[in-house]
């Protein structure tokens, strides 16, 4: 039978090249899918991969798609290096993009610098709510935390459908249910590059990541409060017996991350939508823990990994417009980078020996 | 030096000119942006179905790119601007969401013309098109009057729009025209496309003793559950008389094609506009029986002289003897809407907010 011994010790060597590795495999069987679905293999990959970066507003539209994930993903560092298992951020996303938005079409008067910041502190707010539920839960009664959070994902979007058909519904939107166009002080503008102008939909939000990325580095890797996260989640045991309250981390990991979570709805609905509708997050909760994980939690590697996905969606539009490549065939992709990470993981975590059962 | 320089550029472009108009006429290129993929036989497939008309009218004098599965959000911007980048002249995006992008990114592309169905925003370069859906309707409701036996319709909206609501109406006027004491109930499916919601929408109006059901959403879900229960129904965008041969009387099919060709011969031929004025109504392509952009399926599963009755009123629609909206027209709580001789006009049916007789309840507001 198949048995898996933990390894003492994880060389940071594979820890950097296992991701690398995993995606050079779901490249070459990609290629393989190409190949027998009879599409230009060298043509299809550069699609994928390689012309997002072909012009300075694809490349600026990388960020644009990546910002959300990232933001998300930097929150789930927090739940994941805990232990905690955050599965619902889609939800704390849409919560945070509904209460800013409610906020700001309730007080549109509000001075711009003010009601975006307030907007921000709303959406984190909103956001870090909806992830106390299942952190009161499992502190309170030790409720799985995985399926409550899922499951209030799709509370939220009942909600969201609920608001935007009803109590904030423009009465001037022809029936559809679609809310007001927000004030322009809640709306976070393209950037005008100096000499260049916009380039593509580049926001002042995603700025926002230049900010969280290096503090999320430090507070982790360098302060008594992250060191406690990382212990308490390789060994629940040891972090008791060193006296760290463990409720008191539950809750907080999944605090910040709801909380940035609904930062990233905050943005992404006040940078690209300028209004409410019943859908304003397309899988971003779901895809950033893919995006966590390809980090293999660290936040540089998140922003990273953040880019890698970014790239592939936009890719696989592109691969669509030019070849005619349905999108079903690059989703693969997607999939097949997480089981070969996850599969990497494993390998590097434990030693696999074939043994001879008597 | 200098001087034969220009010389040689202006023999060479002289050289290339004849070439490089004639490529560029020759080859036009045209994006489409799809909501979801041709899988789901209904709205996305009835575009398909259009672009492979322009396919085969104008061959390679075409080169058409298609993106699937956009949602109505930053994508929809993104992959609309990545279209017009590629130097695609024309640009059609199927569905009513992508209305705010498409008007985005057509002012940063004048030179691109841009076609969205349904909206009702149009620009210099953005023009409108959309079928008279509600003519199909009409000729539903006379089926649905002769065919019935419990006197009652189950109607599946998709949401509260003007749109659907002169749809519910159209069909209505045509319920009432041979039977006066059927009535029509609506429930709001709040999706154009869910299986799962659509299939529950219709057993909930056949419990209620509805027999036969008709949809203004897009999957082929009411007519499974029809065919298994026993009712009748018709079929949406496309034909899907393959999911219920035996329930399905007939479908009203959405023919884009028509209106894409004609458009894209418009660019060809240098004569596509809006027009002018505020609303640039020029623009605005509103299609239905008689320019064949709307087309009825084969009458099946009804007695010879329904079909005969439907086909009559068809022909009548088709050929502008047939007013569906003329007066006098009554909402269902008895305020007179027009009296006789008057006829509702394109703009009054993009108003209606209410339901005319024949139809119960109230328009959720």
């Amino acid at each position: 039978m198949i048995e898996f011994t933990p390894r003492k010790i994880q060389s940071s060597f594979w820890t950097i090249l296992s991701p690398i590795i995993s995606i050079t495999i779901t490249i070459l069987i990609g290629s393989l899918i190409f190949k027998i679905l009879s599409y230009p293999v060298i043509e299809s990959l550069y699609q994928v991969f390689v012309s997002p970066f072909s012009r300075p507003d694809r490349i600026a539209d990388i960020f644009v798609k990546a910002c959300p994930l990232i933001i998300i993903g930097l929150g789930l560092i927090f739940c994941f290096k805990a232990n905690i298992w955050n599965i619902g951020a889609e939800g704390q996303f849409i919560l945070g993009a509904l209460c800013a938005g409610s906020f700001a079409l309730l007080f549109p008067e509000t001075k711009t610098y003010t009601l975006l910041f307030s907007m921000f502190l709303i959406g984190f707010v909103g956001g870090a709510i909806w992830a106390s539920i299942p952190a009161i839960l499992k502190v309170r009664l030790n409720v799985n935390e995985i399926l409550v959070s899922l499951m209030l994902v799709y509370v939220a979007m009942l909600f969201i459908d609920f608001v935007v058909r009803g109590p904030l519904r423009d009465p001037m939107s022809f029936g559809f249910p679609l809310s007001k166009v927000y004030p322009d002080g809640a709306i976070i503008s393209k950037v005008d590059f100096p000499f260049i102008g916009f380039l593509g939909q580049f926001h002042y939000g995603i700025f926002i990541i230049l900010i969280l990325c290096p503090f999320i580095w430090f507070f982790i890797n360098k302060t008594l409060p992250g060191f406690q996260i990382k212990i308490f989640g390789s060994s629940t045991r040891a972090s008791e017996f060193a006296g760290f309250n463990k409720n008191k981390i539950t809750f907080y990991v999944l605090l910040v991350s709801g909380g940035l979570s609904g930062v990233a709805g905050v943005i992404e609905v006040s940078a690209n939508m300028g209004r409410l509708q019943p859908e304003v997050s397309f899988g971003y909760g779901f895809t950033a823990i893919i995006v966590a994980f390809l980090g293999r939690l660290n936040p540089y590697g998140v922003v990273i990994a953040g880019i890698i996905i970014a790239t592939a969606k936009l890719g696989a539009d592109n691969a669509q417009m030019v070849l005619g490549i349905p999108k079903v065939v690059t989703g693969i992709f997607e999939g097949m980078l997480l089981f070969f990470l996850l599969a990497g993981e494993t390998i590097q975590k434990y030693k696999i020996s074939i043994r001879k059962d008597n | 030096m200098y001087k034969n320089f220009l010389k040689i550029i202006t023999f060479l472009s002289i050289l290339v000119s004849p070439f490089l108009f004639t490529s560029a006429y020759a080859k036009t290129k045209v994006g489409f942006v799809y909501l979801t993929t041709p899988g789901d036989h209904g709205w996305t497939y009835a575009h398909e179905l259009g672009k492979q008309m322009v396919k085969k009218e104008f061959g390679n004098d075409v080169e058409i790119s298609i993106v699937e599965n956009v949602p109505e959000g930053p994508d929809a911007t993104r992959v609309i601007r990545e279209l017009a980048k590629q130097g695609n002249q024309i640009i059609f995006t199927t569905s009513f969401g992508y209305m705010e992008p498409t008007l985005k990114v057509a002012k940063e592309f004048p030179n691109v013309k841009f076609e969205h169905m349904t909206g009702y925003k149009r620009t210099k370069n953005v023009a409108t098109g959309n079928i008279r859906f509600y003519e199909g309707r009409y000729v539903q409701g006379v089926v649905a009057g002769l065919m019935t036996k419990t006197n009652k319709i189950g109607y599946i909206g998709a949401y509260p729009i003007s749109e659907v609501i002169m749809g519910i109406n159209a069909f209505a006027q045509g319920l009432r025209s041979v039977n006066k004491k059927a009535t029509i109930s609506v429930i709001w499916a709040n999706t154009w496309y869910d299986p799962v919601k659509e299939a529950d929408a219709a057993k909930v109006h056949i419990a209620e003793g509805a027999d036969i059901l008709a949809q203004h959403t897009d999957s082929p879900a009411m007519l499974q559950i029809a065919e298994k229960n026993g009712a009748l129904g018709f079929g949406q965008s496309t034909d899907m008389g393959a999911f219920a041969p035996k329930a399905q009387l007939f479908a009203s099919v959405n023919n884009w094609g028509p209106y894409y060709i004609k458009k894209i011969k418009q660019l060809k031929d240098g004569k596509w506009n809006t027009g002018g004025g505020p609303d640039h109504w020029a623009g605005n392509t509103w299609g239905g029986l008689s320019t064949n952009m709307l087309t009825l399926s084969n009458f099946s599963n009804m007695p010879t002289d329904v079909a005969k009755k439907a086909q009559a009123a068809h022909d009548e629609i088709k050929s502008g003897k047939l007013k569906i909206f003329a007066g006098p027209l009554k909402t269902n709580d008895g305020k007179e809407i027009i009296g006789a001789g008057k006829t509702l006009d394109d703009g009054a049916l993009w108003g209606m907010n209410y339901y005319l007789e024949g139809v119960t309840g109230k328009v959720p507001k």
